[in-house]
């Protein structure tokens, strides 16, 4: 019986297995991969219950005897700070494992203090709005005076109790995981290891059998070339054996896609719902009225599906920043231009124009929630966070919901080891599985999972059916077939883009083959968006964003982590959505109409992942995320 | 074993450069704001050092390398995480306080003691290696401190390559003006050299490397002995971080020469 590493691109990896370098292994008792929230719940509640009874025989190391519990956590990222995202966040599950947390000892935090959901209007003219917003819109123009609208925002005068984060905290994902990290290492009892990317799980059998138990990962070769050659310095990445491996790499990771690629998904469920959650973190003016704590949620600009959030940290810091779902439809789905837009929104620029841009980052987040679950357990594994399928899209809440199913997984692992019993998928399923589905968490997933049904029909009805969902507590929602994310994509033709005649669109295609301007942005020109004024203080280029706030940088000796899986259906894309969506500017289109990556501008937002429109199997887009290193290094996303 | 050396490497831990740096000034003076929750790296010309002496010890058998590092307790774990996966090394920490802004004095002191008092080093065979610059504070004083308090008189600062003789003799580059270098040669250890960026590149992370550092380094840390800095009468005036270099402007019509003569300009003015 063969052992196989499963990446996304098994047939790569198979038909290399004959020349498979000599490859160190190592063996410890859970094997950890990637150290986001999800981990942070774990691993606080797995040492705490460990601190709490050091002579617990549970807690000796089954793999070398003699030893305590071997647990080793193996993070991408090059720092635990280089998180990305503002949080906030009703903190249950956090303040449940922590009962001493005070905001003031992690930078950035702060209680929440005031919540505000704002419908924007469009005061440029240029977003692609419907009959019915359009309608709205001059009915509140017309009524601007009586409804309280000003500086182009209609604030509601109520907001449903299933968008409060009474009582929650502002976070910034940054801080708050190295702020975990330093506390979870305090204890000396797990290791957590930065800058390094795991390729894959290892699975006992053969990669045609659909189940198989995981045995353990393999970390990322280094020395390598851009195609994962072997080059100087040549390091082959380790196996990690373990009898359990808790995946937590989040919705793009390579263990957890792996695990997808294999396994499939449980009957009814798919990963099909997307969002590229952008922010730029703005250092305001001295004499900034916004008070520390306020949280903004904005829905109507810069287009229909783009929803935006204000929040604001300690010492003048705001987050802000938008989503862009997979059900915006038009390909020209290019979010670091929108976000110059939303944040030079009226409601928000009285307040930032004269700030200063400290930091920028993105993410994709998994947005299908509950109906997106994966297979939690198997033989020798358990997923946990996001990428399992805790987000919940009613409430927008993920960052709580995440650290819940790490406490879930220590206190059932706990229970495990207590009992001797195996990490098989039997034994896992009874002790996590059963704690997961019995937990307010559950609940509130199974009422929110058809929430957002709603909005691939637009905003009107997007809205609608969230409010049937949240008010009745999910006992109504409106129905339909969400279509894969390559599927949401519109497809491209000059002579159907909203705004511009077809004669400049062609003309604007064929500047952008030559290596002009890209096309989503030009077609957003066109379709009547300003120019962005940039200042080189707030309003800057996406390249200086990658420096001035974001910091990218990428160790050399690894491979491209961004792999397009037949060149020749780029070429003939004429979406082109990841090149639109691409948050570093790292997918680019070349003069002969081919794609280009460059690992260095990667932020690992993923976005690219689930923004071909095409596929080179029938089954998947064309586009590969692994595992890579590098991406953002700044502390305050 | 003529090259059986004994190799100490000084390093402190700084502030991520790559990380928004404020200064700010407490009760206890000057610092950067956030200081202790700002992510840390090792101080880039100590960890060249590092490197240049981990290679070293490779190609020497018999020989052995200790990381002796100052800086509290649960930064200098998570800076570990990161630099024990590079080089192998035996860490001696000593819990005190972040930043550069402590007495040169009194940390060179802490670090001489307990280099002094490494079981098993000779030191007469000792290579005392550090950065000659800090990324946190530039007086480059401590390490020729150091050097004085173990009684250490060959020293070399802005050190790009040493080589060693079959007889124990070792030559030693020093950066010197104009680009070049002065070649210098001791007969015997010890010497103290404060390094500049050496020849070589930051090793990759290796996770064996790391698990068989962490064998030592947790137990270390564990033990780590705290000391206090005496300020010896050091006050700070006055703390500024280095000019803001970074400017952006968009200029949509200069050609390329006009440019150049600009950045010239600027560059002359400077």
């Amino acid at each position: 019986m063969s052992d196989t590493v499963l990446t996304d691109e098994s047939v790569a990896q198979e038909s290399a297995a004959a020349s498979e370098p000599d490859r160190p292994a190592m063996e410890v008792d859970i094997a950890c991969v990637g150290f986001g929230p999800a981990m942070g719940g774990f691993l606080t509640t797995l040492t705490q219950e460990w601190t709490a009874h050091p002579d617990d025989l549970a807690f000796a190391s089954k793999v070398a005897p003699g030893m305590p519990l071997q647990v080793l956590c193996y993070e991408r990222a090059d720092d635990l700070a280089a998180g990305v995202s503002g949080i906030v966040t009703s903190a249950r599950g956090i303040r449940s494992s922590l009962p001493d947390l005070n905001p003031a000892e992690i930078p950035m935090a702060a209680p929440v203090a005031e919540e505000r959901v704002l419908y924007l209007l469009d005061p440029i003219g240029a977003s692609r709005r419907s009959f019915a917003l359009r309608a709205g819109d001059a009915l509140l123009h017309g009524l601007g005076g009586l409804l309280g609208v000003k500086d182009s925002a209609y604030e509601l005068p109520w907001t449903p109790a299933f968008l409060h984060k009474h009582g929650g905290l502002l976070l910034s994902m940054g801080q708050f995981n190295q702020w975990v990290g330093a506390q979870v290492m305090a204890t000396g009892l797990v290791q957590i290891w930065p800058g390094t990317p795991v390729s894959g799980p290892i699975f006992s059998g053969n990669s045609d059998e659909k189940c198989g138990s995981v045995k353990g990962i393999r970390l990322a070769d280094q020395g390598v070339d851009k195609t994962g050659a072997p080059a100087d310095g040549f390091m082959a990445g380790m196996d990690v054996l373990a009898p359990l491996t808790v995946v937590g790499d989040g919705p793009v990771g390579a263990v957890g896609n792996a695990l997808n690629q294999r396994l499939g998904m449980p009957s009814g469920h798919a990963q099909s719902e997307w969002a590229l959650g952008m922010k730029m973190v703005i250092e305001l003016p001295e004499d900034s009225p916004l008070k520390v704590g306020t949280v903004w949620h904005t829905f109507g600009f810069p287009e229909p599906e783009i929803f935006g959030f204000l929040y604001v940290h300690p010492d003048r810091l705001v987050s802000v920043g938008i989503f862009v779902p997979s059900w915006m439809g038009d390909p020209s789905r290019t979010a670091y231009r929108y976000l110059q837009h939303y944040i030079q929104h009226p409601a928000l620029w009285q307040f930032l124009k004269d700030g200063t841009l400290r930091s920028w980052g993105a993410k994709s987040l998994q947005e299908s929630g509950k109906n997106g679950e994966p297979f939690l357990t198997g033989d020798g594994f358990a997923r946990i966070g996001e990428g399992s399928g805790s987000t919940n899209m009613l409430t927008n809440s993920g960052v709580d919901e995440a650290w819940t199913t790490g406490v879930q997984l220590a206190d059932a692992v706990v229970e495990l080891l207590r009992a001797e019993k195996p990490f098989t998928q039997e034994n896992l399923a009874a002790s996590y599985e059963t704690r997961r589905r019995a937990s307010a968490m559950e609940r509130e997933a199974e009422q929110a999972k058809d929430a957002r049904n709603g909005f691939h029909g637009g905003l009107v009805r997007g809205m609608i059916g969230m409010a049937l969902a949240g008010l009745t507590g999910g006992k109504l929602a409106l129905g339909g077939k969400i279509p894969s994310a390559q599927e949401q994509i519109d497809r491209f033709s000059p002579h159907s883009v909203a705004g511009v005649d077809a004669a400049e669109a062609e003309r604007l295609v064929q500047a952008s083959a030559l290596g002009e301007r890209p096309l989503h942005d030009a077609l957003l020109t066109a379709r009547g968006w300003p120019e962005i004024e940039l200042d080189g203080r707030l309003l800057v280029t996406q390249q200086d964003a990658l420096l001035m706030g974001g910091k990218v940088q990428a160790m050399a000796g690894f491979s491209d982590h961004v792999v397009f899986r037949n060149p020749e259906i780029c070429k003939t894309c004429g979406e082109r959505t990841c090149i639109a969506m691409c948050s570093g500017q790292a997918i680019t289109q070349g003069a002969d109409s081919t794609i280009h990556f460059e690992r260095e501008k990667c932020v690992h937002c993923g976005a690219c992942l689930w923004n071909c429109a095409h596929t080179a199997d029938g089954e998947r887009g064309n586009l590969e995320f692994r595992a890579g290193s590098g991406g953002l290094h700044s502390a305050e996303n | 074993m003529a090259n059986a050396l004994q190799i100490v490497v000084c390093a402190g831990i700084v502030p991520d450069p790559l990380q928004t740096l404020e200064p700010v000034t407490g009760p206890n003076g000057p610092g950067l704001k956030n200081e202790m929750v700002l992510p840390a790296v090792l101080d880039p010309w100590a960890a060249c050092a590092l490197y240049e002496a981990a290679q070293l010890v490779a190609k020497n058998p018999g020989s052995k390398l200790w990381l002796v590092s100052l800086g509290p307790k649960a930064k200098l774990q998570q800076v570990m995480m990161t630099v024990g996966q590079k080089s192998a090394f035996e860490l001696v920490p000593i819990d005190g306080p972040i930043g550069g802004f402590p007495d040169a004095a009194s940390t060179a002191a802490a670090l001489a003691e307990a280099i002094a008092a490494l079981p098993g080093l000779d030191r007469e065979r000792l290579l005392l290696f550090g950065g000659w610059e800090s990324a946190t504070r530039g007086a480059g004083v401590t390490l020729q401190l150091v050097g004085e308090r173990l009684g250490i008189t060959e020293q070399f600062q802005g050190v790009d390559q040493i080589t060693l003789g079959e007889d124990g003799s070792f030559e030693v580059l020093e950066r010197v003006e104009g680009g070049k270098h002065q070649v210098s040669v001791c007969t015997a250890t010890p010497a103290v050299l404060g390094w500049a960026t050496g020849n070589l590149a930051e090793p990759r992370n290796n996770p064996q490397t790391g698990m068989a550092n962490m064998r030592g380094i947790m137990p270390a840390l564990a033990k780590a002995k705290h000391v206090d800095l005496a300020a010896n009468g050091l006050s700070y005036v006055s703390v500024n971080l280095p000019k803001q270099q970074r400017e952006t402007r968009v200029e949509k019509n200069m050609t390329a020469d006009e440019i150049a003569s600009e950045l010239v300009a600027w560059i002359t003015a400077e």
